[in-house]
């Protein structure tokens, strides 16, 4: 278990390492800060001061030793913006989209799976068919169309609710409910299409010839087998929590990870972007890690201890 | 008085009819050996009574248990009876077993329904059954997993399952299909064993006459969905009168006298959407006549003691086949 757990975080480490590096050299190759930053009026020598002052005259390979070896005293750098450090900018911005992310992420759960199973276990039934054609809508709906229908809906002609900004919880509403129908649908099909899986294998019979209720059929011997699927897709929605969602941040200006990103990309504010992707690709990884130590815990087949794989 | 009785059983799938009346009695200890090709409804009789089939199959008719009657019993009352009073292992012992639940578990989950057993006392009853069916180490192997056993070893299993809630008929559809000869000889062994120290009756599903004789008294070959010759085990060995009991014979290779080949049955069993006129097995039977292809003909009881549904018996049985040696062998 631990030698699984020691490859995975080596594995996890170089992942990490290869998004660094992929996002190092795609920010310098597609646009030069100083000039964006400073305009396009701004003198040659305010321009080649700039330069000088974030080593960015250094050639490629220079400047990435000198990033990697920064980043091992734990310096993500400063922003060129703002003058303050990156890891500070995103440390701030991280518990603004969490406010959006964590309840969309508990919708989607807390709606999406239930619906699936309840449609698995009355299949055919009209609420079958409902929930399935509920859930393609909502995982096929761009979330800026579900955002912005429903600022028609709630905000302009209802006016119930606000239609952006971060005044209170009231104003989180609208993009959380954004940000989780797609989830709730991907999940509600994810967890309609396993359960009905299991359903049909030999050991459900079984267990209900054996004299089990049909309640504890469903909880004790179909949920666990059906969980390892559903557990996958929820791994990725809980490792893109703190990514947020660049779009509905957006849309309904909430000043949190997504737009902070969209922000140092069009300004090319490089330590910035890169220690935002470092953070994501970090958390990412990490619940991917969590879901496959997971694995093993949920169906013995897949541990490790035993062998088989 | 009969155990199980049924009277009439029609199953309906999607309004196509693959049941067509089975009229069958099980006595209190007594094994009966139900057998025919793939796809004769064999298994689909049983779970019909115990209502294990989805929910789109519609099925009438009369299945009763003691005079308690099932068809259409809810589904409190039919738990009760699934386990408790008829338990039932199935064909592909490996699928089974639930993979993420532990082997002790799966045997303590019927012992707490049936019995009221709990904790330690439950554990311990499992692990007396375990050992029961041979399961070597049941003690250090009540905590592993199904995947860490055989086939055959998983049929035990099941069958210890199914002996948990003390059944007064267990149900076995297909056991030793999936297993390779050597085990099926040995699961058919300890099939016989737990009926002699239980007592309990046995239905035996299976293709393979030469299994059947070994466990049963009494064999019902259904064809077609419908029963079309019963009577005593020897009574249909020595003589059978159905040209389809004489053909699933016919299809055991034997291991004495001379090495002829085997006569196979030609054709398949017909698909239940699109059932030939008069008597189903007509296509395929060598003795069928124009009379046969338009009429069905009805299950009668014989003076021998059997009961047949055929216009055109088979007269004569030449040689008898030595089918009790020949365990394991396949009939179709």
């Amino acid at each position: 278990m631990l030698s699984f757990v020691l490859s995975r975080l080596l594995r996890a480490f170089i992942t990490v390492l290869l998004v660094m590096t992929f996002a190092f050299c795609v920010l310098r190759l597609s646009g030069d800060p100083a000039q964006i930053l400073l305009g396009p009026d701004a003198p040659q020598e305010a321009i080649d001061a700039f330069r000088e002052r974030w080593g960015l005259n250094d050639p490629i390979l220079v400047q990435y030793w000198a990033y990697l070896r920064s980043l091992l005293s734990l310096d993500f750098g400063m922003s060129m913006r703002d003058k303050s450090p990156a890891l500070q900018l995103v440390l701030e911005r991280i518990p603004t989209t969490l406010q959006l992310t964590v309840p969309a992420l508990i919708l989607k759960i807390g709606i999406g799976i239930p619906a699936g199973v309840y449609a698995a276990l009355h299949r055919e039934s009209v609420a079958d068919r409902g929930v399935i054609m509920l859930a393609v809508l909502g995982f096929t709906m761009p979330s800026f169309v579900i955002g912005l229908l429903l600022v028609l809906i709630f905000s302009v002609t209802l006016g119930w609710l606000p239609s952006g900004g971060q005044d209170g919880w009231i104003h989180g509403i609208l993009p959380t409910l954004t940000m989780s129908i797609g989830g709730v649908g991907i999940l509600a099909r994810f967890s309609r299409s396993a359960m009905i899986e299991v359903l049909g294998q030999p050991y459900i019979r079984a267990a209900s010839a054996k004299g089990v209720s049909w309640r504890d059929v469903v909880w004790k011997h179909a949920l666990p087998n059906a969980s390892v699927p559903i557990v996958t897709i929820v791994g990725f929605m809980i490792g893109s929590l703190i990514a947020g969602a660049v779009v509905v941040e957006t849309i309904f200006a909430w000043p949190g990870i997504g737009r902070l990103l969209v922000v140092s990309v069009a300004n090319r504010d490089l330590a910035v972007v890169q220690c935002l992707l470092l953070v994501i690709a970090g958390t990412m990884v990490l619940a991917n890690l969590a879901v496959d130590i997971l694995y093993g815990w949920l169906d013995p087949r897949l541990s490790r201890k035993s062998g088989v794989h | 008085m009969s155990f199980v009785k049924m009277r009439d059983l029609r199953v309906a799938f999607d309004g196509t009819q693959v049941l067509h009346g089975i009229d069958l009695d099980v006595a209190k200890g007594e094994a009966v050996g139900l057998v025919g090709e793939s796809g004769c409804g064999k298994s689909v009789t049983w779970l019909a009574a115990l209502g294990l089939l989805p929910g789109k199959a519609r099925v009438t008719g009369s299945v009763t248990l003691e005079g308690q009657e099932l068809c259409g019993a809810s589904r409190a009352a039919l738990e009760r009876v699934r386990g408790g009073r008829i338990a039932m292992i199935f064909q592909d012992p490996s699928s089974s077993l639930n993979p993420v639940v532990r082997v002790g578990r799966q045997i303590t989950e019927a012992l707490r329904i049936h019995r009221a057993l709990e904790g330690d006392t439950a554990r311990n009853e499992a692990i007396r059954l375990m050992d029961m069916v041979g399961i070597p180490d049941a003690r250090g192997r009540f905590n592993t997993y199904p995947h860490e056993f055989s086939g055959g070893q998983c049929q035990r299993l099941m069958i210890a399952m199914a002996l948990a809630g003390e059944p007064d008929l267990l149900i076995a559809d297909e056991p030793t299909t999936a297993l390779d000869a050597t085990i099926q000889a040995q699961i058919l062994d300890l099939l016989g064993t737990v009926r002699d120290e239980t007592g309990m009756a046995m239905v035996f599903i299976s293709h393979d006459l030469g299994a059947v004789s070994h466990i049963c008294e009494r064999i019902c070959v259904m064809y077609a969905g419908r029963i079309v010759e019963e009577g005593p085990v020897q009574l249909l060995f020595d003589d059978p009168h159905h040209p389809y009991t004489r053909g699933l014979f016919d299809a055991i290779p034997r291991l004495d006298g001379g090495r002829g080949r085997l006569v196979p049955i030609h054709g398949t069993v017909p698909d239940p959407k699109n059932l030939p006129q008069g008597c189903t097995f007509s296509p395929r039977c060598p003795r069928a006549t124009g009379f046969c292809r338009d009429n069905l003909p009805l299950l009668n009881p014989q003076p021998d003691g059997r009961q047949l549904s055929c216009i055109h018996p088979v007269p004569v049985y030449g040689q008898r086949p030595q089918v009790l040696d020949c365990r394991g062998s396949a009939a179709a």
